[in-house]
Order: C-alpha cells, then structure tokens, then sequence
C-alpha cells in the first residue's frame, strides 16, 4: 500500500491541493483541542510537581524545570500525538472505511486513479508537515500555562519558574521531540489508513477499522517512541 | 467491443468463474443476468480489473488488458465509465465537482473548458441546475443521474452499469433505462448492464448472457428470453406474478 500511495502522483496540482486540505482537516483542526488539553497539563504538571518536591532543599525553581523537561521530552510529543491518533486516526479510517464500503474507492480505481496515491499520500504527507507545528504550540502553551497558573494559585512565582524553564537548557531536546513527532505522524496516518483502505464489508466494519486504527496507532507510537529514546538519548 | 475469452477466478476453494466467455458488442446494451451469488458481479469486476483473473484474458478491441501493466491499464480505463450500484459519488465533492473530477485528474482543459462540458453532461442527464449540491441532498434517481454524467465526462468507449435500478421507483428506472439507451446509442459505446431486473431487459436489453453457477449458461435476445426452454433461465424470467401474465398472454 505504502509503495503504491508512494508512486508518481497523477496530476502535482491536484496532489498540492489534497496536501492543503488535509493539512487544515489534520492540523488545523486539531488546533482546539491541542491548546486546551496542553494549557491545563502545563498547569496541572506544575502544580503537582509543586506538591511533591515540597522540601527546603530542593529549589523552587526546580518546578519550572521539572515542567520544561515533562513537557518538551514526553507530555508534548507523545501524549498528544497519542490523543492525535484517536481523533485524526479515527477520522483517516472511518472516511477512508466508508469511501471503501459505498464503492468510492473502486470508482477512482476504474477511472484510473492511483487510490492509494490520491487517498492516502496527502494525509501523510500533511500530518508530517502539520504535527510538528501543532506539538511546538503545545509546549509553548504548556509550559507558558505552568508558569501562569503555578504564579496565581501561589506555588511558584513567575521569576523561579522562568529561571527553571531556562536552567540546564539543551536544544537537542527539542529536535528530538520533533524527530518522534515526524516519525509519530507517519505512524498514526500510514496505520489508520491501511485500516480504513482495507475495510470489508459495511458500516459495521467502518467502526471497527476506525478502532483498530486508534489502537494499532496508539500501539506503535508508544513502541517506536520506545525505540526512539532508547536511539537518540542514550 | 470486449471479448472475455475463458476466464476463471476463485475465492480460496470455491470457484465463483468458470471458464467465461462472451463478447460484448459495441453500440449495444449487452446484460448480464443471474441470480443472486451467481458470479455475475464478480465477472464485472473481473472484466473491468477491478479483480484479477486466475486464468483467461480480457480484450477491448483487441488490447489484452488482463496482461498490461498499471500505467497501459490506466489508458484503457480513461475509456472505461462506470456507473455504480449506490452510485459512488464523491460525498466530499458537490455535483459539479464530481462530473468534473475525471476532467481535472487526466485531460489538461482550461477550467472554462472542463465547466462546458460538465454543463452538457448535466444537461445530457437533465439536471442543469443540480452543480451546488452535494450527494447526500440528492435523491436516489438523481444521484444515479450525476453517475452517469460522471461517467460519461470522458467520452468513453465503454460503460458498465452495475443494477442501476435498484431502490428506484417504476418510473424513475425507466428514464434510466432510456438513458442508458440512447447514451449507448449516440455515442456508439459499449455497455454492458449488469442487473436482475426483467423489466430493464425487456425495455432496453440487445444482448442477454445469463450468468448460472459462475458459467454464461445462456446468451441471445430479448426477444428469445421470453421463449427460452432452458429451465434455469425460465425459473429466473418467470419467478415474478407480472412476468408470469406476460408469459400467458405469449402463449409460450
């Protein structure tokens, strides 16, 4: 399936118009929840992080570095792209699952149409252009959101936080956030799409192609996530 | 015209083709009949490529397409329209878009050019002013409509209809029906029909090719079905009341 959706595409113009498309439908509109969910774990990483180095030898400023580093290494590019794979791989399957079932995809096929190639390319292609954005302003919101919510309820003030989030900085741990968060979008569109690509049968097997796909997805992020780390940090 | 020359296929044990062979005529409306789980949806999708043979070879005028490879397929179906039983147009794409779909991907048009020649496609199928719409505000006739003007945007040499009456009211059917013919008729395309609606065949059937247990048991007109003394052929023509009266009216 890869290696066909892979292959030269029938028309550029129509493919760029795709990859534009998707990128609004992957991205864009998964903006919403990506800022919320991260606002409030930025806020709540802090204050439980505040709760529990509750001791006169630990700096206070250590919150906002417990923060910076939960964010950036895990919460951001794993969490989310874990709650992407729900909403964007169960979308991916499910249209892809019905486009099967009511012969859509069999009507590009007899026009000529690389199915895979006009289907399925510009969802991957998209989500690994539009992830890394996406999971950029989750660690922007969280650790933002820590700061402010940890100065208000009085856990920690602005200035600790900001000299935490500062200390011991290393840019790596950025690109290698964004590394598995290019290697996450490829998993959760290629993955949701091989289930929603080979659905049988009706809509019965539209709505278990869409789980699977959130499972499977869910599966191999948490693996290659592990396969990652173990490849760039050690 | 496509020949089908001795094409099986088998699902794991069970063998649905068995050594089929027919010839659809151009300018014809050539059907395919058969009861339900005979074979004759697989022997479409066979013949179109939509599944490969396990033997045998399917020619359109004389091109073997069972042989060729992605891209010399891809010359052949730009010929190829098909019309599908649910009609299979684009939820996300409005009426207009759909007709022109085929345009955009393979013809380099100008955009007022592609927007002509969906205008008469539509007007071909009398619905002009239906561009706006998106499939799921139309209703089941119309949506069998815009396939067929889907299907014929590309000039083609070849269409398939797959049961294009199904879930239609009498009437409606019968201006696809017409449609179809006088399609087939203008354009000199080859059409093959495939459907188990008696009434279709009697209106606008040239050839019959019954389908029975994966084999083309039987093939000739419309005219001849309604004498054939081939058993399964008259239980499957006959098994409804009205066919039943048109028999003893016939005296056959």
């Amino acid at each position: 399936m890869l290696a066909s959706a892979f292959s030269k595409p029938e028309k550029l113009s129509i493919y760029r118009k795709q990859i534009l498309a998707e990128i609004d439908k992957i991205g864009v509109q998964s903006m919403g929840i990506v800022a919320l969910l991260s606002i409030f774990m930025g806020a709540i990483i802090t204050i439980q992080t505040a709760y529990n180095i509750d001791s006169a030898f630990i700096p206070v400023y250590t919150i906002g570095f417990t923060a910076r580093q939960t964010i950036i290494l895990e919460f951001s590019p794993t969490i989310i792209s874990l709650i992407l794979a729900g909403k964007v791989g169960s979308n991916i399957a499910s249209e892809l699952g019905t486009m099967r079932v009511t012969e859509q995809i069999d009507a590009l096929e007899i026009m000529g149409v690389n199915s895979t190639g006009y289907l399925i390319l510009p969802k991957i292609v998209a989500a690994m252009f539009i992830f890394p954005f996406l999971i950029t302003i989750s660690m922007f919101l969280g650790i933002f959101a820590g700061g402010v919510i940890g100065d208000l309820a009085g856990v920690v003030s602005w200035a600790d936080y900001e000299y935490g989030i500062l200390y011991d900085f290393r840019p790596f741990q950025i690109i290698y956030a964004l590394i598995k968060t290019v290697v996450f979008a490829f998993v959760i569109t290629s993955v949701s799409s091989y289930h929603g690509y080979y659905t049988r049968g009706g809509a019965l097997e539209v709505g278990k192609s869409s789980t699977q796909a959130v499972v499977y997805s869910s599966i191999m992020v948490i693996l290659s996530n592990l396969v990652l780390t173990q490849l760039l940090l050690t | 015209m496509i020949e089908v020359r001795n094409i099986s296929k088998r699902f794991d044990q069970n063998e649905v083709l068995k050594d089929v062979s027919v010839t659809f005529e151009e300018g014809k409306i050539n059907f395919i009949i058969g009861r339900s789980g005979s074979g004759k949806s697989v022997l479409t999708k066979c013949v179109v490529g939509l599944l490969e043979v396990d033997s045998g070879e399917v020619l359109y005028h004389g091109r073997d397409f069972t042989h060729m490879d992605r891209k010399q397929r891809k010359e052949i179906r730009q010929e190829i329209g098909m019309l599908f039983q649910g009609s299979a147009l684009f939820d996300s794409l409005n009426v207009e878009e759909n007709v022109m779909f085929p345009l955009t991907m393979f013809t380099s048009l100008t955009r007022r050019e592609m927007m002509k020649r969906v205008d008469s496609c539509l007007e071909r199928v009398a619905l002009p002013h239906t561009k706006a719409l998106f499939p799921s505000e139309l209703s089941g006739g119309m949506m069998k409509r815009v396939g067929i003007a889907r299907a014929i945007a590309m000039n083609p040499k070849y269409l398939f209809v797959d049961e294009p009456n199904s879930g239609l009211d009498p009437q409606t059917a019968i201006v696809i029906d017409n449609l179809i013919k006088e399609i087939t008729t203008d354009y000199n395309i080859t059409t093959v029909v495939v459907s188990h609606d008696m009434n279709s065949v009697i209106e606008i059937g040239d050839h019959i090719n019954f389908v029975h247990e994966g084999a083309i048991a039987w093939k000739g007109t419309k005219e001849e079905i309604l004498k054939t003394d081939f058993p399964e052929l008259n239980d499957f023509v006959y098994a409804g009341q009205f066919m039943r009266i048109i028999k003893d009216k016939l005296g056959t």
